[in-house]
């Protein structure tokens, strides 16, 4: 959804560039404090990441895929003050390069994208973290509903942008009415995807993810007085000097990527230490917990609080499409569109619709929920199967 | 030997990183000045944390490092990392400006060098690897023998002390691999080299030092200690099929 | 958006455009789109001039029309948008062709359709007269905060690196036999995707020691200063005045 210029009038676009300026400063010096000196290359890295993720498609269904947009990923991985600034940054350039997204409207794709996914991510992930039992599970969990909301949330301020300086003459309470159940499906991708993501990192380099680091200090040990052997004549007895148990493991320090062994050495809180034996059955619990928190979410997100529904990325365009298919029916009672019972309704009560709407989002969000997670465990069983 | 203070100097050096797992366990290296030393040891042995030591960026647990009688400590960082010149395995990490030009001005604009002699600097340097025609180029349009010869020249303007070689020959076609030795072998700095690639060790380094569970293990000349089977054997080190040290004339 | 961007997008030259600094053409360029956006819908005559105006910098950067229209199409999904505006829109509605639309909605279609080509246009001829590289130095003398720049040109540096990165996981992914079908494939897109996370961030390590070891210090030295006369100045503030007028005149006749 990056809002190309004229879309919001000129004194908005200018406010919310304020908005937008005043938090990226907040985020510069945050930034410094979560990343220190190395706030720049790794931030410009993670920008570069978040760019090149949202290059990364996944299919949803038969022809259609949707793409992350990587706030709460950011904010979750690398803290809330760099996130902003690494999806901040690759608005920019994409605003100034690709012409993506307009110039006066950078302040509202920077305070909608940016601001709110990454604020509204770190605070759900904070607060289950804090008080849901600390363990790697709970983080994969807390990504989950993090990434579920962060959607709606900036489709919520999309919304109210929308209100403020809106230039296109559409009711409120219709822009996004319409958007419930298009916006919590893609706010299911983004979860789905945000959590096996962070638990993939999880597993291998806890201490990456932002909130999950924890230091382990322990004495150092001197290994004098072995022998140092010199040159020519082979002097059979330097055996005594193989490295002990910490050698081979330190290889993987500054690779990295090696996967377990790293895995049990840094752990996300005290509470933790999954062992060895239960970690590879960690991931099938785990999904099926994530599924079961994200469609309670999402029931909430769709019914409840149909009346804040969603403004997102990408779905803008196909929340318009849909209003204008479903408009078509009610004046022409034209062809038999799959929205047409849904049209029928839609005639000019605005709560009527909202409702509507809000209960369309909730089935969905069931059947697809319900359908992705059916199809995940069987996969899961199938590669159980095959893998040995 | 000259009575000028060895380049390097490190003694009971042991580190362990933050996540407790501990890498160096009190190394011993002196390297006298103009001195080429090869660094061999096995994958985790603790090479690159010592390479790290060598310029302060990691702090020493226990332990001293001095280059040329200067010892590394936070308050002549920026000195010790003038003298004290890595070139990263990965050129990549290496050159991080948008052109070879400001790569190479990096590291003497960062001491504060502005104008023509910088420029001077600049071009000095990209001549000594044999790229200055290469200056405006943004280095990721190089080839990853040329990005490696920027990489060297990127440290060889700052004029150093001692020159520290993580994997030089490492995903180098060979013909780029001896043009980089020829070029190694034409400066006149002290050469610290980390390989696994021993017959270019044995072609540039007369010394060899071996670094194994967290400590040196070995010292010598190269050819002696790639002679020496069991010792090789003993620390996972391997000559190439058909490699004979014996049948080499060593420099010495 | 794809891989090896930064080539695609800059059309080298040396035209009166792109001598210009480019800290003047990005002023010049903002500026230009704001005054658009901030003109009243109902001056059809207006959005006209603008046009004409973008041409007039576009021949005189030698950019041929294909090009600019080619790279107009990112604006697509936005059109799409605003041609379902008359249908959606509240207010009186018109019989147009036998279909009944809202007038505020042709008038809010029309204004979205003006306006973002516009700002389309005005910032794809920014980025094809400007180097990248420049791009961010005049961003720099913009005032734009040393940290975001820092950041900017990593992510510019890094992205073919990372994009690169991703692609070799890709390959490495079919050459196994897998094919992203459907939703059963996520798990192994995220997996790919957490480890293209670890690789960019401990790539970003690297990078970090290896600027620390050549005396970095926390501020990038500055090697290269762009600076603009005053006749840089007025040359490039000719498009934006020229909107301006444009501009106040449509507000006094409308």
């Amino acid at each position: 959804m990056h809002v190309p210029d004229g879309f919001i009038d000129a004194p908005v676009s200018v406010a919310t560039g304020a908005v937008a300026a005043a938090a990226v400063a907040v985020s510069l010096r945050g930034a410094r404090r979560e990343l220190d000196e190395q706030a720049a290359p790794l931030a410009g890295l993670v920008a570069a990441f978040i760019f090149a993720v949202q290059m990364l498609n996944f299919p949803v269904a038969a022809g259609t895929s949707g793409h992350l947009l990587g706030g709460a990923l950011a904010a979750i991985l690398v803290g809330p003050y760099t996130g902003v600034l690494c999806v901040s940054v690759v608005l920019l350039m994409q605003g100034v390069l690709f012409a993506d997204g307009g110039l006066t409207a950078l302040g509202v794709n920077i305070t909608d994208m940016a601001v709110v996914t990454t604020v509204v991510a770190y605070g759900v992930f904070r607060a289950i973290l804090k008080i849901a039992p600390n363990r790697r599970r709970t983080v994969t969990v807390a990504s989950f509903a993090a990434a579920l909301l962060s959607v709606p949330a900036a489709a919520i301020a999309f919304t109210g942008i929308y209100a403020l300086g809106g230039t296109a003459d559409v009711a409120i309470g219709k822009v996004f009415t319409a958007m419930v159940g298009v916006h919590v499906l893609i706010g299911i991708g983004e979860a789905a995807i945000t959590a096996l993501t962070v638990g993939a990192v999880m597993a291998v380099r806890p201490d990456l993810v932002h909130g999950a680091r924890d230091v382990a200090a322990r004495r150092l040990e001197l290994r004098t007085g072995a022998p140092v052997r010199t040159p020519a004549p082979a002097s059979p007895d330097g055996s005594a000097v193989s490295g002990g148990s910490a050698a081979p493991a330190g290889a993987a320090r500054p690779a990295g990527s090696a996967a377990p062994a790293t895995a049990r050495t840094v752990t996300a809180a005290p509470a933790t230490k999954d062992d060895a034996d239960t970690a590879p059955a960690a991931p099938r619990r785990s999904a099926r917990r994530v599924w079961a928190v994200g469609l309670g979410a999402a029931l909430l997100c769709a019914g409840v609080v149909s009346f804040y529904a969603s403004a997102s990325p990408d779905g803008l365009e196909k929340v318009a499409a849909d209003k204008g298919i479903d408009q078509k029916t009610e004046d022409h009672a034209a062809k038999d569109s799959p929205l047409a019972d849904y049209g029928v309704k839609d005639i000019s009560d605005a709560r009527l619709s909202g409702g509507l709407a809000g209960v369309i989002g909730v089935g969905a969000t069931l059947a697809v929920g319900t359908g992705v997670f059916v199809v995940v465990r069987r996969r899961r069983a199938e590669t159980d199967a095959e893998a040995r | 030997m000259t009575s000028a203070p060895p380049s390097l100097q490190v003694s009971g050096l042991a580190y362990a990183y933050p996540d407790g797992h501990q890498a160096l366990f009190g190394v011993e290296l002196t390297v006298a000045r103009g001195e080429r030393v090869a660094l061999l040891g096995p994958n985790g042995a603790g090479k690159t944390t010592l390479v790290l030591h060598l310029n302060g960026i990691l702090e020493a647990g226990a332990g001293s490092v001095t280059v040329a009688g200067l010892p590394v400590a936070k308050a002549n960082l920026a000195e010790i990392r003038r003298r004290v010149g890595i070139v990263f395995q990965d050129p990549d990490d290496q050159l991080f400006m948008p052109t070879v030009r400001e790569d190479v001005a990096f590291g003497p604009a960062a001491a504060g060098m502005r104008g023509a002699e910088l420029a001077e600097r600049v071009h000095r340097a990209l001549d000594r690897v044999g790229m200055a025609e290469f200056a405006d180029r943004p280095p990721h349009h190089l080839s990853f023998g040329q990005r490696r010869r920027v990489a060297v020249a990127t440290v060889l303007a700052m004029e150093p002390e001692i020159l520290v070689l993580d994997e030089p020959s490492s995903n180098l076609d060979p013909a780029s691999r001896r043009e980089l030795a020829d070029i190694l072998r034409s400066l006149d700095v002290t050469v610290l080299m980390v390989t696994h690639d021993l017959p270019y060790a044995l072609e540039l380094c007369p010394r060899s030092v071996v670094l194994s569970g967290g400590v040196i293990a070995a010292d010598g000349g190269t050819q002696n200690l790639l002679c020496d089977q069991e010792l090789m054997r003993e620390h996972r080190l391997e000559l190439p099929f058909g490699f004979d040290p014996r049948s080499v004339t060593a420099p010495v | 958006m794809g891989a090896g961007h930064a080539h695609t997008l800059y059309r080298a030259g040396s035209s009166p455009v792109h001598t210009l600094p480019p800290h003047c053409k990005i002023a010049a360029v903002f500026c230009f789109v704001l005054v658009v956006v901030a003109t009243p819908r109902e001056a059809l005559w207006a959005f006209g001039l603008y046009a004409v105006l973008l041409a007039v910098v576009a021949a005189t950067a030698r950019i041929p029309a294909g090009f600019l229209l080619k790279r107009l199409l990112i604006e697509i999904p936005f059109v799409a948008f605003a041609v379902l505006m008359p249908f959606v829109a509240e207010g009186a509605r018109v019989e147009v062709l036998g279909l009944s639309l809202s007038q505020s909605g042709l008038w809010g279609a029309w204004n979205i359709l003006a306006k973002g080509t516009l700002g389309v246009a005005a910032s794809v001829i920014l980025a094809s007269t400007t180097e990248l590289r420049a791009l961010l130095l005049g961003l720099q003398r913009l005032r734009m905060p040393p940290l975001l720049v820092q950041i900017a040109s990593f992510m510019i540096r890094y992205g073919d690196v990372i994009t690169d990165e991703m692609r070799r996981m890709r390959i490495a992914r079919r050459s196994r036999g897998f094919e992203a079908r459907g939703v059963r494939q996520w798990g192994v897109l995220a997996k790919s995707a957490g480890a293209l996370f670890i690789r960019s961030y401990e790539r970003g390590e690297r990078v970090h020691l290896a600027m620390l070891s050549r005396g970095y210090t926390g501020t990038m030295p500055v090697i290269d200063e762009a600076t603009a006369s005053r006749a840089q100045w007025t040359y490039a503030a000719a498009l934006p005045l020229t909107a301006l007028a444009v501009c106040l005149t449509g507000w006094m006749l409308t």
